[in-house]
């Protein structure tokens, strides 16, 4: 009888031990199925990165590879460039613009499908449908519509014209002017606001807003009704509930959205190729763009790899603490 | 009675009736607004050339014709067709979806089930790809691509589109696996299945919406893609869809109801997954952007 059991115990203990070795051996087996994707990213995107990095400060300006180290000339000639200047102006006015309409219209749409309507899911399929359309069909659709026309009006300006709207008519995309066109000592641009970058930003937040609205929904329907009811019965009205209880709930949601616009709105390409390509006069030229022309047309390699790594840096200061702090939040939880 | 006590029940419903009519005008509204580019599309892309003013672009075609598709298709007179790219972004696709699946799978299984030392750092790390601007590795993609003799193939863009893929997709199977119960594993180690038996037999069968939701996200960011196409392609026959696309629009020789037929043989695919996949369309999107 004892004799039974002590095997049974044995063969137990027995049991463990090798299946505690069995869990090792898959451990190990776990993090070699997942090098692959690890050596692929520390290449793809970290060493990428680090060569980019050298690029930008060599001496590598024409096609002819060379790759001396000139320190930080070629951003100093970037900085120094009418053009980049332009570019920088360029950027950080689409980015404000995309950001602020795109998140205040996301956050419309989203209360409007919120409000218990029939057909909501209609309504949000409508609004989400161009996230699903790539930016060149967007570019060609939306260059068609804000083209003026020189002699008579064609695409929105001949709408407004036959709706009776005709003082909304614009140069669109062939204004030159910029804004109030403000001149600042040791800078080569003119400040502020191109008029030709704003169809450029209705495209992008055409795309895009339904993006927000698809965040902030998932937000809103997070907020228990008890809370807003409980609000309600205090005396609360809508607009009060809105302010004091559902906007600040919502701002996680904001943080995420602002994160994930910013970033595209600084890689922004496609939409512009199409769109403009960049001009009239490089009105709407952004950085991506000259990066590219100065490496594929006038082969200056290191000059691109500083636009590069200036992009990159910019998206860097948004990200990392991002990631640090979902790192952190993660954590806590746990 | 006081009137006032027994009109004002019918005020308040009255003035709530007229929000909710309002409600659905401007839901309305904007929704035509939302179409209008969609609208103008496929009224131009209907009519033939002898239709196409500038000053009649907002009328409905007269006769539709199919005319403008079969020219954007097949190409002729001065426009190159679509149906070489078309077929070429194919070919790209897919396989490059099928291993991005595999691998975000397994990525995700171990980075949620098999957690070690220094795990989570490697994600965060791994994370940190899917925001970069690609513009900050094109000199030494292009260059890399090039030496393995990757570089103007369809083969490069594969591996281009699999490698910045793996961030996003692993991603999204971390997350989606980190609801699995840790205990089912932990029942599957006891009964002696290891690393690939417990994915295949416990995680495997749970993972079809996970495999959907991936699957339509990478078929449409690498259809609609448009810069790796750009510089990896130089051979205008190699060109997928978005920059065939590109180049018939910025084309003098091509007529508007070309292009626009041009755009919608582009929209196409990602739409039609969009109208009958459009639940894990979404999923995928908010699973891209809330945090990791």
């Amino acid at each position: 009888m004892s004799a039974g059991v002590d095997l049974a115990r044995v063969s137990t203990l027995e049991r463990a031990r090798s299946g505690r070795r069995a869990i090792r051996r898959d451990r190990l087996v776990a993090f070699l199925m997942l090098l692959p994707s690890l050596v692929a990213i520390a290449v793809f995107v970290y060493g990428f990165i680090a060569y980019t990095g050298y690029v930008s400060l060599s001496n590598y300006t024409t096609s002819r590879p060379d790759f001396t180290f000139i320190g930080f000339d070629n951003y100093i000639q970037l900085f120094n460039q009418r053009r980049f200047q332009e570019n920088i102006r360029n950027l950080i006015v689409f980015t404000a613009f995309f950001l602020v309409v795109c998140l205040l219209f996301g956050l419309f749409l989203a209360l409007l499908v919120d409000s218990r309507v029939k057909g909501e899911s209609i309504f949000r399929s409508i609004y989400l449908f161009p996230m699903a359309v790539s930016f060149i069909v967007t570019g060609v659709a939306w260059r068609w519509l804000f083209t003026p026309g020189d002699l008579e009006p064609t695409g929105l300006n001949l709408l407004f014209e036959s709706l009776g709207l005709g003082f909304l008519k614009a140069r669109w995309i062939a204004d030159t002017s910029v804004w109030p066109n403000i001149e600042v000592t040791g800078l080569k641009v003119r400040l502020l606001i191109p008029l030709a970058i704003i169809p450029v930003v209705v495209a992008a937040v055409w795309q895009m807003s339904g993006f927000c609205m698809a965040m902030y929904l998932a937000g809103l329907r997070g907020i228990p009704e008890e809370i807003k009811e409980a609000a309600r019965v205090d005396g609360c009205s809508e607009l009060q509930v809105l302010r004091h209880i559902t906007l600040p709930l919502l701002r996680p949601i904001t943080l995420s959205a602002i994160i994930v616009l910013t970033h595209i709105s600084l890689k922004t390409f496609d939409l512009i190729m199409t769109m403009t390509g960049g001009g009239p006069g490089n009105k709407t030229e952004l950085p991506s763009l000259y990066m590219y022309e100065l490496r594929f047309s006038q082969f200056n390699t290191a000059g691109a790899a500083a636009v590069a790594t200036i992009l990159l840096l910019t998206v860097s200061v948004l990200i990392v603490p991002y990631l640090v702090y979902n790192r952190r939040a993660q954590s806590i939880e746990r | 009675m006081n009137p006032s006590v027994a009109s004002k029940p019918s005020n308040s419903y009255l003035s709530r009736r007229l929000a909710r009519i309002l409600l659905y005008v401007v839901m309305i509204a904007l929704a035509i607004v939302f179409i209008l580019p969609v609208y103008l599309l496929i009224i131009t892309a209907l009519k033939d050339f002898s239709e196409v003013s500038l000053n009649r672009m907002w009328d409905l075609p007269a006769r539709f014709s199919m005319e403008s598709f079969e020219r954007a298709w097949n190409g002729g007179q001065g426009t190159t067709g679509m149906r070489g790219s078309f077929i070429n972004s194919v070919i790209v696709v897919v396989p490059a979806t099928v291993i991005s699946c595999l691998l975000g799978s397994m990525n995700g299984y171990v980075l949620s089930k098999w957690k070690f030392r220094g795990s989570e750092t490697l994600f965060t790390l791994l994370l940190f790809g899917m925001f970069i601007p690609y513009q900050s590795i094109l000199v030494p993609l292009v260059s890399v691509l090039s030496s393995i003799g990757l570089y103007g193939t369809l083969q490069g863009l594969i591996l281009t589109h699999i490698v910045y893929g793996i961030p996003i997709t692993t991603l999204i199977f971390r997350n989606y696996y980190a609801s699995v119960p840790q205990e089912l594993v932990e029942a599957g180690q006891i009964d002696g299945a290891g690393f690939f038996r417990v994915y295949h037999e416990i995680m495997l069968p749970l993972s079809a919406p996970g495999f959907v939701v991936v699957a339509i996200w990478q078929f449409t960011s690498i259809w609609n893609e448009f810069l790796f196409g750009l510089i990896i392609t130089n051979d205008p026959r190699l060109r997928p869809v978005t920059v065939a696309l590109q180049n018939m629009s910025g084309s003098q020789f091509t007529q508007w109801n070309v292009q626009m037929a041009g755009a919608l043989i582009v929209a196409l695919p990602t739409l039609l997954v969009y109208i009958f996949l459009g639940r894990y369309f979404l999923r995928g999107l908010l699973a891209g952007s809330l945090k990791g």
